[in-house]
């Protein structure tokens, strides 16, 4: 692991083989991460070892808290970045989840934490295998939600989301999957630190919390006060989409990748459009070609930006096909899948006649193959529309 | 110490004027707990020693000190009758509120 | 009526005050004195984590504020892990100056606080930790923490089914973790904790006072007696002043020579009416044990 540390930021490209989780860990040091408060959770605890590492080595400047537990990383993250730190921290499932309460501190707070979380499956049972439902279950928190399916994705991720978080007062989280990508090595261009620097300047809010101008931040907020603070939150999330976009074609100016919302693939003229997210979104690409290959239009789209969810992206990208298939890899009990939900709600009252199939695969982290893909691909085309409102995926029966 | 005299209290008309997070923007000193009375706090200085006291143990620090002497501000003061209780000399007699 | 004199008046803390008027505590509420005695020994480079208790209520709602030190209202079980992020955070942006003081009720240092108190305690965080007693959880009407004493009623702990469990010993909890101060204080010794908190201000590394506060409200006992009850309860040993320096240098700061019967502490208070006498007498034994344990650990 150590073998990596030799080169760090400044002078000169670099591409290193890293995973995911590292991706992460160079996400927090080319950001001038200046605190980092995390507690360890298989599969994320590559991130945190990286990071203590880089601290220790002085790559990186930051304050590294080796909390107790994620409920207290997200506590110290908070009091940080209330401070005018910037702080970032990782985790996943469990850890997300004990961190609930907190996260709508954090975005009720308007602090501009930025968190790495690898999707993992739920307890019970132990599960360290892929899953979005720990993410997606935070969706109402308020966080910005990134989806990423490469190391690449992750690290440029990373770098854009504490501007975009720190411009707007609006934490985010970075997400990958578990072991599909968080173990996964690939070669991640490694962008140089003076470059970043020039992209992303140090975080500079307009409040913060100092005895020169002495305030109480958060305290009793009655009826007639409260409804406007998140009147406001709710207002600023809507200016995310378009900050992400110009955010996004700075960073593609100077480092030569453009990010976006979406990941659309051979959907101009698809006539079938599988909306995926994660790393099973590349899977979809494999999926997409080998079913042209038999003829059939389809096309995948890869939801990247899910809060704010990019409403009108998704709408212009299927409007011209004749059917859509979403493919969660999530469920919320009692309802359907949320992507699904999701989709769905964006084309109401716009593409009314568009038959939406929702499917449910991989919870857990059970395997999703190309051949799933093109299995819900001849699935969706012999039907007019969807006759059960779920479709389970490789359910053993 | 904020000049309790000019302490308004802070109205919020319109959104724009809310800050992002909940956060002070002025003090309680516009809040007159004065109002809770239902005894009162009367300071007979005659056998007052200027121990400081009554000053020292007051919750509502609604005793002040003005030119080395205790004076009660009964804007704030709530009544509790712990100077009265403290005080060793007994110059401090709680009485009934006349409203 | 002023007579003319040239004496000054004896002052016997300091004379600055950060906490003004106009707050919405109880009628002689413990807590607020201290917090009045603290903020004088702390000073203005001050910030306080206050996490769900009285003093997140006595402060005054948004958009107001009673005190001149500024204020980070956290989430219950935060108190320590938001200090330590705060100061961390203080730190990296320049401010080195700051003293971060988490301020917590019993209920959010006993019981839900703990863990992340252990944590900060453990990491050895620059942060000073203060935790006023008011002796159950007072703020949501009168429930029991793990700081009620044994006797006591509250909502949780009705007269039937009294609080049966002692008080939990936070302080020797503290004082487990090997951080360099640990200490308790009373607001009826106020210039004891006004030199406590001085001290424990310019130690770096975790440091722990316990001070004794009074609640009039839920202890059922008259608002003016909050200062003769927090001197009794040290004269008759229930809660002595000492200090534990580096984990094993313990000392009295209040010499109790002869300590009191505790019955004339208990009859003030209505949380202890329904105490039969035989309970009474349970009671001053453990106080006795307890002080006796303590005595022998004093260097």
């Amino acid at each position: 692991m150590s073998e990596g540390l030799h080169h760090h930021g400044g002078g000169g490209k670099m591409k290193k083989v890293i995973m995911g989780n590292h991706a992460l860990s160079y996400g927090g040091m080319l950001g001038r991460a200046q605190v980092i408060a995390a507690y360890p959770i298989t599969p994320q605890t590559q991130v945190v070892e990286l990071l203590s590492e880089m601290c220790a080595d002085k790559v990186l400047d930051a304050k590294f808290i080796k909390v107790e537990s994620e409920h207290s990383a997200m506590a110290a993250c908070i009091g940080a970045s209330l401070a005018g730190a910037r702080t970032y921290t990782a985790t996943s499932a469990q850890g997300l989840t004990l961190m609930h309460e907190l996260l709508h501190w954090a975005s009720g707070g308007r602090l501009p934490v930025v968190m790495g979380n690898i999707n993992r499956a739920m307890a019970p049972g132990w599960s360290i295998w892929s899953d979005q439902n720990d993410s997606l279950s935070q969706r109402d928190t308020g966080w910005i939600q990134f989806y990423c399916a490469s190391n690449q994705e992750v690290l440029d991720t990373v770098i854009q989301a504490f501007k975009v978080s720190e411009k707007l007062l609006i934490p985010s989280m970075v997400i990958l999957d578990a072991f599909t990508l968080s173990h996964t090595y690939e070669v991640v261009d490694i962008p140089e630190q003076d470059k970043v620097d020039e992209y992303l300047p140090p975080f500079n809010p307009p409040i913060r919390l100092t005895t020169d101008e002495p305030r109480a931040f958060g305290g009793i907020t009655f009826p007639e006060h409260y409804y406007e603070l998140r009147y406001k939150l709710q207002k600023d999330m809507e200016k995310v989409p378009a900050l992400i976009e110009e955010t996004g074609k700075e960073y593609e100016k100077m480092f030569g990748r453009y990010l976006g919302d979406v990941d659309a693939h051979r959907c101009d003229d698809a006539d079938l459009i599988l909306i995926t997210s994660g790393t099973m979104g590349y899977t979809a690409r494999v999926g997409v070609d080998e079913l042209r290959k038999e003829g059939i239009k389809a096309g995948n789209l890869r939801i990247k930006v899910f809060r704010p969810f990019p409403f009108e992206t998704v709408l212009k990208i299927v409007k011209g096909a004749q059917k859509v298939a979403v493919v969660d890899r999530n469920i919320s009990y009692g309802h359907h899948g949320i992507f699904y939900q999701e989709v769905k709600s964006a084309l109401y009252g716009e593409s009314d006649g568009l038959p939406l199939f929702g499917f449910i695969a991989g919870l857990g982290g059970r395997d999703i193959t190309p051949s799933d893909f093109k299995d819900i691909a001849h699935y969706v085309l012999g039907k007019d529309k969807p006759e059960e409102r779920i479709v389970w995926i490789g359910v053993k029966k | 110490m904020k000049n309790k005299k000019t302490a308004k209290k802070v109205i919020l008309k319109s959104e724009k004027e809310w800050p992002l997070m909940p956060m002070s923007l002025g003090s309680m000193l516009y809040n007159k707990t004065g109002a809770w009375r239902n005894i009162r706090p009367i300071l007979d200085l005659k056998d007052c020693i200027q121990c400081g006291i009554c000053w020292k143990f007051c919750p509502d620090v609604a005793i002040y000190i003005e030119d080395e002497w205790p004076v009660i501000d009964y804007d704030y003061c709530k009544g509790c009758g712990l100077c009265a209780e403290e005080c060793p000399k007994d110059c401090i007699t709680m009485v009934e509120e006349e409203k | 009526m002023k007579k003319e004199k040239e004496k000054k008046m004896k002052i016997s803390l300091p004379e600055v005050e950060l906490m003004h008027p106009g707050h919405m505590a109880c009628q002689g509420c413990g807590a607020t004195l201290a917090m009045r005695f603290a903020l004088k020994a702390l000073g203005p480079k001050t910030a306080l984590c206050i996490p769900a208790c009285c003093w997140s209520v006595i402060d005054g709602p948004f958009p107001h504020t009673s005190l001149d030190v500024p204020i980070f209202h956290c989430a219950f079980e935060t108190a320590a892990s938001s200090a330590s992020g705060l100061k961390a955070g203080l730190e990296m942006v320049g401010d080195t100056e700051t003293t971060v003081v988490a301020w917590a009720g019993d209920g959010g240092t006993f019981d839900i606080g703990i863990q992340a108190l252990s944590g900060t305690a453990e990491r050895n965080d620059d942060v000073l930790y203060i935790c006023y007693d008011n002796e159950a959880y007072m703020n949501t009407g009168i429930q029991r923490s793990s700081a009620t004493p044994y006797g006591a009623w509250t909502t949780t702990t009705p007269v039937k089914h009294f609080k049966e469990r002692p008080k939990k010993d936070m302080v020797a909890i503290m004082a487990a973790h090997h951080i360099p101060y640990v200490a308790t204080a009373s607001i009826g010794y106020p210039e004891d904790l006004v030199k406590k908190v001085k001290k424990a201000k310019d130690i770096r590394g975790t440091k722990f006072l316990h001070i004794y506060a009074p609640c009039p409200t839920g202890w059922k006992c008259r608002p003016e007696d909050t200062i003769k009850l927090s001197r009794m309860v040290v004269q008759n040993a229930v809660f002595p002043l000492y200090e534990i320096e580096d984990s094993d240098k313990y000392t009295l700061n209040i010499k109790v020579s002869a300590k009191k019967p505790i019955d004339e502490y208990l009859q003030i208070q209505g949380r202890f009416s329904h105490l039969t006498a035989e309970e009474i007498a349970y009671m001053q034994k453990e106080v006795d044990k307890k002080w006796e344990k303590l005595l022998s650990l004093i260097n």
